[in-house]
């Protein structure tokens, strides 16, 4: 099964899960950067000229463009909370493998192996390692050991309403009971017949049929809830 | 305790944490650490009594915001300047002694076998370089040229700083980077680089350019081509992780391989742009005598070469 999540353990003995992105944001996120480092260079060669183009102007402009190929990754991601705008743009950020956020030596180390992640034209190989592991790690992501995680929010839950609470006839596991309140909080989701579907799994425990099977479902799952 | 009971008793806190990460100021590490502490808590209860994802996930994302801003200034994020200079990277540099002696052979030797190749075979040189870089090197070193009065403003001086930056640098990386193909990149632009240096300086030397080419090239060839090594060494050091990872897996060995390189990255980087300044701003200048040339050349090998032994008294045994 394919498992974007990822776990670990952190001080305060609790499993702290983040969700590893794949290739696919992470390309749309490039070419954002890529349009604006194009962007970048075009501005300032068009300022540099005037100062001479082999001359002081040139000078200064070799040195930025050596600064934007190889470093405008590093900066954001150090200085940015991993991410670089195109990141930001697609809500994905860079991330040490133990989720703590991404050092100078890290990111370094990363966008400097971008090169052969490039190799031989348009990340290929990047792709290719991505792919084949379970953290799309590209290889420069292998040896700095980070991860690109996303951090958008997920929606929250809505607010259940105003649903009177029903004791179900039988107990329930506590597992049994999550499902019950998951089901109630993604209804809006589901369409009619597919709510229908899944009640009518459970009429051992509503005794009812259709409509009236997931209303009273919604009703136990507000029961289990807390609501009263 | 119900998820509904819970999650009311603790909205507002929640809600005040989002709060406080949202301003930097409120980001005082003491402040930080109690929200953490709390949310923790929270996390684990509600993964413990196995409350639904939504609000587990919402927690779960809370409590990795707070934690990365709780981590984001360690002291590993604080450079130490001097730490760096006096201990890091020499220490870097003792460690990866193997790796260096590998890289030097293999950027030297080439050199060498080049060197004498066009030293001795005035054709020879047109094997590695073509017809117009040959010209082109002949003219930067001629010295009937300098005696014309080839005067270089400090505009153009700056010119090829900016040059050197980007492309003695760009090197150096791509050498480090071709590591990750199993060293067969580092081992390319290492020896291409070899035998392109070695080649040019036995054509030069057989044209008798003696007294322009090497004053020039020794005062920043210390920093250059001990750099330029070095980016080798730090490429054989990945090579050697995916190659040889011996009781580590593959990936973990490459891993602990990206930390040790790191100061190695640093210092090839800090040195080149000192290359690249001496280069542009000291050997460019002609007016100078060959033999102040030579001595502060010298000088700066014996110094790198000093400063590049000196890690080995912080290795722990």
């Amino acid at each position: 099964m394919l498992d974007t999540r990822y776990r670990v353990e952190i001080p305060g003995g609790i499993k702290l899960e983040a969700q590893v992105v794949g290739p696919i944001p992470r390309f749309f996120a490039f070419a954002i950067d890529l349009v604006i480092r194009g962007i970048l260079l075009f501005v300032l060669s068009l300022l540099s000229i005037p100062f001479g183009a082999f001359g002081l102007g040139g000078g200064f402009f070799l040195i930025l463009l050596f600064l934007i190929e190889w470093f405008y990754p590093v900066l954001f991601e150090v200085f940015n909370r991993g991410q670089t705008p195109g990141k930001k743009v697609l809500g994905i950020s860079v991330i040490n493998d133990d989720l703590t956020p991404v050092t100078l030596g890290t990111s370094m180390v990363r966008n400097l192996l971008r090169t052969v992640d490039f190799l031989p034209l348009f990340y290929l190989t990047g792709l290719i390692a991505m792919v084949s592991n379970r953290r799309f790690q590209r290889l420069g992501d292998m040896a700095a050991g980070t991860l690109v995680i996303s951090v958008r929010e997920s929606a929250r839950a809505a607010a259940v309403g105003n649903i009177v609470p029903l004791a179900p006839a039988t107990t329930l596991l506590r597992a049994e009971q999550t499902s019950i309140i998951e089901f109630l909080h993604r209804s809006k989701q589901l369409s009619e017949p597919r709510q229908h579907e899944l009640a009518s799994i459970l009429d051992g425990i509503t005794h009812q049929k259709h409509e009236n099977g997931v209303d009273r479902l919604h009703r136990i799952g507000a029961w289990f809830l807390g609501v009263r | 305790m119900k998820q509904q009971l819970f999650e009311q008793r603790h909205q507002q806190a929640w809600l005040r944490i989002e709060e406080s990460l949202e301003k930097p100021i409120g980001n005082n590490s003491k402040i930080l650490a109690q929200h953490y502490l709390i949310l923790c808590q929270h996390l684990a209860l509600a993964q413990e009594r196995l409350y639904d994802s939504a609000l587990t996930e919402r927690l779960n994302n809370l409590v990795l915001r707070v934690y990365r801003e709780l981590y984001k200034y360690r002291s590993e994020t604080r450079l130490n300047a001097y730490a760096f200079f006096v201990r890091d990277f020499p220490l870097a540099i003792y460690r990866h002694r193997y790796f260096i002696a590998v890289a030097f052979l293999v950027f030297v030797l080439p050199g060498l076998f080049a060197g004498s190749w066009t030293y001795f075979d005035e054709e020879a040189v047109y094997t590695v370089l073509d017809a117009p870089q040959v010209r082109d090197v002949e003219r930067m070193y001629d010295p009937a040229a300098r005696k014309l009065g080839r005067v270089r403003t400090s505009e153009t001086d700056i010119f090829m700083f900016g040059f050197y930056i980007k492309n003695n640098i760009s090197i150096a990386f791509r050498s480090f980077a071709g590591g990750m193909l199993a060293g067969i990149g580092t081992l390319l632009v290492l020896f291409f680089n070899g035998l392109f240096i070695g080649s040019i300086a036995g054509h030069l030397t057989r044209l008798d350019f003696v007294d322009t080419f090497y004053p020039f090239v020794i005062g920043h060839g210390a920093f250059e081509l001990t750099a330029i090594v070095f980016s080798g060494a730090a490429g054989f050091r990945l090579a050697y992780a995916i190659l040889n990872p011996g009781q580590f897996s593959r990936l973990n060995a490459l891993r602990q391989a990206g930390v040790d390189v790191i100061p190695m990255l640093y210092g090839i980087f800090l040195m080149l742009v000192i290359a690249a300044f001496v280069e542009a701003f000291w050997s460019s200048n002609a007016s100078l005598p060959i033999s102040v040339k030579y001595t502060v050349g010298a000088v700066l090998w014996a110094l790198v070469l000093i400063y590049s032994c000196s890690g080995r008294r912080f290795e722990s045994r």
